[in-house]
């Protein structure tokens, strides 16, 4: 299993949907790992190049939804030369179940990374049953 | 024909444009390093060069970027790591060890390179040497 993680150059996934957005541009869909122990799900996603302040994480529904711009005002003045990857805003989006405790969900952003924290409810977490 | 750019979509335009440069053939690989990742993008402001590439989750001391007469290296390190009593429910995200190592067709001066590394993307710097800028022509 190893084996198939190991690095290779991939094309961003594009985002392709019944509805468009008023504003033109590709978005792309991040990679996530998406993880599950006893107490929580967690969500990691790569979202290189969006800063805290333009990532929007939102649940309604029980759809958690990732939503991160860009900031390409950076690239004014640069003239491209060479290009091996495209660049734009990233969205992604999951449908939870209710075993989700939605009051403490927590996201981290480092580097680019994403790590989504959802915490299962009390309920949810699994028991252990003493044998009598 | 606007006079103006619309805002609106630069986004597209500039993806467009990156897209037109994908077929070119400006950089060649270098002599040193091997494989194709991390996938980079070569700029220029004036006379001078950036190249840009996606790096998400990367340590600073897991990278190590190195400029030795017009060719640059990047290598390092980039891990993905799970704790031990999870179940993984998806795996995208690729890990391992990357080398790669790329020459420009121009001379670059090593003592002005600057390597910056935030929110995942490692960008270059890299100033032209004196002794390689164009020099205008004047037409009698």
């Amino acid at each position: 299993m190893a084996n198939a993680q190991d690095l290779a150059v991939r094309e961003k996934k594009e985002l392709v949907t019944k509805e468009e957005k008023t504003v033109p541009g590709r978005y792309y869909v991040p990679y996530a790992d998406i993880f599950e122990t006893d107490d929580a799900l967690t969500v990691v996603m790569e979202v290189p190049g969006v800063e805290k302040k333009n990532l929007d994480v939102s649940l309604e529904n029980y759809v958690l939804r990732i939503d991160g711009k860009i900031d390409f005002a950076k690239y004014d003045g640069m003239e491209p030369l060479y290009t091996e990857y495209n660049i734009g805003h990233y969205t992604r989006s999951f449908t939870v179940s209710n075993k989700v405790d939605q009051e403490h969900i927590s996201a981290q952003l480092d580097d680019g990374v994403l790590t989504l924290t959802l915490p299962k409810a009390k309920e949810a977490q699994p028991r252990r049953i003493a044998i009598g | 024909m606007a006079l103006f750019p619309d805002p609106f979509d630069t986004l597209l335009n500039l993806q467009q444009a990156l897209d037109s440069f994908r077929s070119s053939n400006w950089l060649g690989s270098g002599p040193s390093g091997g494989g194709a990742y991390p996938p980079m993008n070569v700029f220029h402001r004036g006379d001078d060069f950036i190249i840009i590439t996606e790096l998400p989750g990367l340590k600073k001391s897991d990278l190590d970027v190195q400029v030795k007469g017009n060719s640059v290296r990047v290598a390092g390190t980039k891990g993905v790591s799970f704790p031990d009593k999870a179940a993984v429910h998806r795996r995208e995200r690729l890990a391992g060890r990357f080398d790669r190592a790329v020459t420009l067709p121009v001379q670059i001066d090593p003592n002005g390179v600057k390597a910056e590394y935030r929110d995942g993307i490692l960008a270059l710097f890299l100033p032209r040497a004196e002794q390689d800028k164009p020099r205008s022509i004047q037409v009698a």
